[in-house]
């Protein structure tokens, strides 16, 4: 078990947070840099996901260190049957960090616990994503200089959508108000409206994409509602264009509102929005890059 | 016959689990092992009780389980009492207490979970001790005691 591992956005903190945003803001001035120099980075993804390796290996590349690794588990020694612990155990042998994806969820929490090399879950099923969640709160962070007092608003599927419920997590040292605007089927699980009850922050549910909401919002956080989430195909067909938000949308919103989205995007943003300087999807998936940078520095123990 | 009764009733010296829930007897008999003992033991069911309405009671002759053995079963019997008697005597009574984490006992309802595709033991955290809720150190799955899978 190394205490630098990071498997859930709850194991960091306020400080912690914050710290690692100042590390990105000051990675993104300068990317490139040898802070790595003759470090060993293994990136284990038992599952694909081309977009959050493509990430996490330009990060190190940039900083000057090497990639060992795989990017589809069929090719490896798991296909043969070999345990989880036996694959990281070896691999902790060659390299100075681990940065793994698996398609069972709780794999980056045991991987970490069984090897002394740090950890970085770079998604665990369906359950953690923490650098998704970084990105998302360093995007928040720039765009509205603050993380402070903000009118968040979460569209689309809120029940099984993981990074709603990270940032939602995240977000609960900065006296947020969050506004959750889902149909019935996939609305916000209680256990974490529960989780705003008990920490005193404030939050309202919506059925409707409304002009009241996206007016006063300052970020508007979209996500793809997807077919294959409802046990009913006719009630899809109703729904799926009620969470989709086309430009006209939003011309009385605030100017400092920015729509994010964890990307890909299928058709609840509609293209119309892209040239709208309050779209922020694509710089959103850019700042992934330096956030990641930060956590990889603090997951080794080097201040940058 | 009566004396017969008595003799099996009566324990010389070992433990007496009393205040079971009749619903989850066995399941304490698994979680404890008592399956694979040696000494005599002595199970009953569905004896009246004022508490309970019936409940369960587990005798075991010439064994002193650890405090954290019998803690085990707290998290389905959380009435279960324990006597330990020397001598024909009970020289100690005490309560199960549910401990903070719950190691090897209950198995994860999630499919996906990694404790259900590695050869590893399962881990739970108590998160609501009125309620009995638990919630998987892993993939993060909240059940409640009574709906565990032991």
């Amino acid at each position: 078990m190394n205490q630098n591992s990071l498997v859930s956005i709850s194991d960091i903190g306020r400080d912690e947070i914050l710290r690692l945003l100042e590390m990105a803001r000051r990675f993104e001035e300068n990317p490139n840099r040898d802070t790595l120099a003759g470090k060993v980075v293994a990136t284990l993804f038992f599952e694909p996901s081309t977009r959050t390796r493509l990430s996490f290996e330009t990060a190190v590349n940039r900083l000057g260190g090497r990639v060992i690794g795989f990017s589809d588990a069929g090719t490896t020694s798991s296909s043969k049957g070999e345990t989880l612990k036996d694959t990281i155990k070896m691999v902790s042998n060659y390299a100075d960090l681990i940065i793994m994806r698996h398609y069972l969820e709780g794999a980056a929490r045991y991987a970490s616990e069984v090897t002394d090399t740090p950890v970085i879950n770079a998604g665990d099923g369906a359950n953690q994503h923490p650098s998704q969640t970084m990105l998302d709160l360093y995007s928040i962070y720039k765009t509205q200089g603050t993380l402070e007092n903000l009118t968040i608003t979460m569209v689309g599927d809120l029940k099984y959508g993981r990074t709603v419920h990270s940032l939602l997590m995240a977000m609960q040292y900065f006296n947020p108000v969050f506004r959750f605007v889902a149909c019935d089927e996939l609305a916000m699980p209680r256990e974490y409206m529960d989780f705003c009850d008990k920490n005193g922050i404030r939050y309202s549910v919506h059925r409707d994409f409304s002009p009241e909401v996206i007016n006063t919002s300052d970020i508007i956080y979209m996500t793809r509602v997807q077919r294959e989430r409802f046990t009913d195909i006719m009630e899809y067909e109703r729904v799926k264009d009620l969470y989709s938000l086309n430009n006209a949308m939003l011309a009385d919103s605030r100017d400092n509102l920015r729509i994010l989205h964890p990307l890909p995007r299928v058709n609840e943003i509609a293209q119309d929005v892209d040239d709208n300087p309050k779209a922020y999807y694509f710089e959103q998936a850019r700042n992934g890059l330096y956030a990641r940078q930060a956590l990889i520095c603090r997951a080794l123990g080097i201040e940058a | 016959m009566e004396k017969k009764e008595l003799a099996v009733a009566a324990l010389r010296n070992g433990t007496v689990i009393d205040h079971i829930p009749s619903a989850v007897l066995f399941k304490a008999v698994k979680i404890l092992g008592i399956e694979s003992l040696e000494t005599s033991v002595t199970i009953g069911n569905n004896l009246d009780s004022g508490k309970l309405g019936t409940k369960g009671i587990i005798k075991v002759a010439d064994v002193f389980f650890p405090e954290a053995t019998l803690n085990r079963i707290a998290l389905i019997a959380p009435t279960a009492v324990v006597n330990i008697i020397r001598d024909y005597e009970v020289v100690e009574k005490f309560p199960v207490i549910l401990p903070d984490t719950i190691v090897d006992i209950v198995t994860c309802g999630n499919p996906k979970c990694i404790t259900n595709n590695e050869p590893m033991p399962s881990r739970f955290e108590v998160i609501n001790r009125d309620e009995v809720t638990i919630r998987c150190h892993y993939c993060g799955r909240v059940v409640k005691s009574t709906d565990a899978v032991v």
